[in-house]
């Protein structure tokens, strides 16, 4: 598959019209890499090999199959009132998989707030994403137990941090490497372009993970640029490649051989996992206000699952035995997900002033015996009426 | 005896020499600081005996320093961050609010971020537009982050030192046209907590709250009052966030009147925080109404105006003049 084909299932676009009457009309569009077509038919790539046994092949359907499952959940328990908002991944799971089991436990993730995919193989309990989207905190994982950040709502910013993080990997002579994941929208923000000027002078081992899933809520990729996205990367210095993300092996191995190059000192590299946001942006967003249904039709035969699925089959590296026994898995998931957020107690009141500052404030100290002698004073009366 | 004299700069200067010396975590970021020193030489020397890996030159990109530097934080490392003029802070003001500030609530505690982050602040040096700038309360707003600024060289060293220590973030207010003023600095005894205000002249008919370069301004004018037989009292806040409010209570107990004196604007100033709680703890022990002086509700003008814009002696005096009339 090229692009060619992704942008004929696609409207018309008038920027791209002014660009060839502007410039000398060019050939073709980018090549992606490719490992695993939409039809599920496995194909070499001159750059970028992949060998993974019948038991890796399985893991990664498990766990694409496994995120849609507790995606799905999610979005459920958001229209059941359980969940205020959820961000769905549905569409993403190769581009997350394929990456997130790239990594090396050493290194270290900065998602934004989609990669629920990626958190699933850093081992993050999937629960501990809900925490956030049912509002009993603004994120309830340790970052430092799997070396996966808190979710960053503010568009780019998490690529800076991800960037200083690599050089602070740098000065301590390691050899992790550090990813930072955004999407088509963020490119244009002046964080990412920094994130770029600066890993590129400092050489830092950060590997920018962009999904483009065509939409930055109802604005197109259009509307963010007018090269393909990895291409940026060259302006900057440093390699920039895309790659089919609806495909788990090539983004697994596009990923890998970018994660062994900062490894090696040659520091960051753009990787553009062309895919596409099934979903609406959000449980609050209507995709029907700006986009037309033949699109995700287009995108549905392309699905990242159903093509593992169809290679797994056909290479006889799974039997019926072993769908059946992750539909039931995945039936187990959905239902603890459900029962940990409907069993997830609101935060005491007096938390409210807990953690604002890691040394302590008398300025909090203060405001907390006032609202804590006011919320007592309520207790008081509540007696008196007896 | 380790007591020397020295400018607020040397002081600065000494004070960061020292924490880059203690622990090999601190490192100093921004732009020019390496060969240069710093456009005001703050930094002058310490990556030549440091290194360009312990005292980074930077991209001239604010909102890139302040986000590399929460990476670096993360990575355990203690960044000193320097932005080059207050007027040019705000590129990085969405790092500094959204992310540096919260982010260790975010985590609900289990990660910490001690970046401080150097700010010269202040006008009086009859510079272009965006380099006299006071934008203190803009920081102390955000909880979260925490806001000091020294007024002589003795808090330069030490309030930098405590700053390096802290496990919060703090916003590091350096009064630019005091740089030079001298002072006598003890580099081996402690002066006081970083957050608490000092006062630096007794008296007991008034009380003037200032910090960073206003302090000298407050001092000089309380000498010119006492000339007209008027006691007055000079709170160094040093710190705008927390806010010291026991210490101004208990000197406004004594006084009875209060004026706070700041160049930033008076409008959502911390004299306006100040001046609300003092009147919330002390209503029956105030004489007259808590009075503000402070820049205008205008853009800083420019430096042919900004001796009409800046408090001066005269202003302070005048407000002491109407706050013991009422």
């Amino acid at each position: 598959m090229t692009v060619e084909s992704t942008a004929a299932a696609r409207k018309p676009r008038r920027a791209s019209k002014r660009t060839s009457a502007a410039k000398k009309p060019q050939s073709s569009e980018p090549q992606l890499v490719q490992l695993l077509t939409p039809e599920g038919e496995r194909v070499e790539h001159p750059d970028y090999s992949i060998d993974l046994s019948a038991d890796e092949l399985r893991g990664l359907y498990r766990d694409m199959v496994l995120t849609r499952r507790f995606d799905a959940e999610a979005t459920a328990l958001q229209r059941q009132g359980e969940l205020g908002l959820w961000a769905s991944l549905l569409g993403q799971e190769a581009a997350q998989i394929g990456s997130g089991r790239a990594l090396r436990d050493d290194d270290y993730v900065f998602p934004t707030y989609r990669e629920h995919g990626v958190a699933w193989c850093r081992g993050v309990d999937p629960t501990n994403l809900l925490g956030m989207f049912r509002g009993v905190n603004h994120g309830g994982w340790d970052p430092t137990t799997n070396n996966f950040h808190l979710y960053t709502i503010v568009i780019g910013s998490q690529t800076l941090h991800a960037t200083g993080y690599a050089m602070g990997v740098a000065k301590d002579g390691a050899d992790s490497a550090v990813i930072a994941y955004f999407g088509d929208g963020a490119s244009s923000q002046g964080d990412v372009a920094e994130s770029f000027t600066f890993s590129a002078v400092y050489n830092a081992p950060v590997v920018f993970f962009c999904q483009n899933n065509q939409w930055a809520i109802s604005e197109p990729t259009e509307r963010q640029t007018r090269v393909p996205l990895y291409q940026r990367a060259q302006g900057y210095g440093f390699p920039g490649v895309r790659v089919d993300g609806n495909d788990v092996l090539a983004c697994l191995a596009v990923t890998r051989s970018a994660l062994e190059r900062a490894r090696r000192g040659e520091g960051p590299t753009l990787v553009e996992a062309f895919t596409y946001r099934m979903g609406a942006h959000t449980t609050s967003d209507d995709p029907t206000k700006y986009r037309a249904d033949d699109e995700r039709a287009a995108w549905e035969a392309k699905d990242p699952i159903l093509r593992l699925r169809t290679y797994l089959e056909s290479s006889g590296h799974a039997d019926e035995a072993f769908f059946t026994a992750l539909d039931e898995e995945s039936e187990t998931l959905g239902k603890r997900v459900r029962e940990v957020v409907r069993a997830m107690p609101d935060p005491e009141p007096l938390s409210l002033f807990e953690h604002g500052y890691a040394d302590g404030s008398s300025l909090v100290d203060e405001e907390r015996a006032q609202f804590s002698a006011y919320q007592a004073s309520f207790a008081d009366s509540a007696e008196e009426g007896k | 005896m380790a007591v020397e004299k020295m400018s607020i700069a040397k002081a600065l200067n000494e004070s960061l020499r020292l924490a880059l010396d203690t622990d090999p975590k601190v490192l100093i970021m921004g732009e020019d600081v390496g060969k240069l020193g710093g456009v005001f030489r703050i930094t002058d020397g310490l990556q030549k005996d440091f290194g360009e890996d312990r005292v980074i030159d930077t991209p001239l990109a604010e909102s890139g320093i302040v986000g590399t530097a929460i990476g670096l934080a993360l990575r355990g490392y203690r960044p000193i961050v320097e932005i080059q003029f207050d007027g040019f802070v705000f590129p990085a003001y969405d790092q500094i609010v959204t992310q540096l500030a919260k982010m260790h609530a975010r985590a609900l505690g289990k990660i910490k971020l001690p970046v401080v982050v150097r700010i010269p602040y202040g006008g009086g040096i009859g510079a272009v537009e965006h380099h006299s700038e006071s934008p203190e309360a803009l920081f102390a707003h955000v909880a979260g982050l925490k806001v000091v600024s020294p007024s002589n060289a003795s808090d330069a060293y030490w309030m930098m030192q405590q700053a390096v220590q802290s496990d919060d973030p703090i916003i590091f207010f350096e009064p630019k046209r005091r740089y030079w003023d001298k002072g006598e600095v003890d580099t081996e005894s402690i002066p006081g907590p970083l957050h608490k205000a000092v006062t630096v002249r007794e008296g007991s008919d008034l009380t003037l709250v200032a910090y960073g370069p206003m302090v000298k301004v407050c001092l000089e004018a309380a000498a010119a009052a006492q000339e007209e037989g008027k006691s007055v009292e000079v709170l160094d806040l040093r710190s705008m966030s927390p806010i010291d409010f026991d210490a101004i209570q208990t000197s406004v107990e004594k006084t009875g009147r209060l004026v706070v004196v700041h160049e930033a604007p008076v409008f959502y100033g911390s004299g306006a925080e100040i001046a609300a709680r003092i009147t919330e703890r002390s209503f029956y022990h105030l004489e007259a109404p808590v009075l503000r002086v402070g820049g205008y509700h205008v853009p800083y003008p420019p430096a042919r105006l900004e001796d009409e814009y800046l408090p001066g002696l005269d202003r302070v005096l005048d407000a002491v003049d109407r706050s013991l009339a009422y």
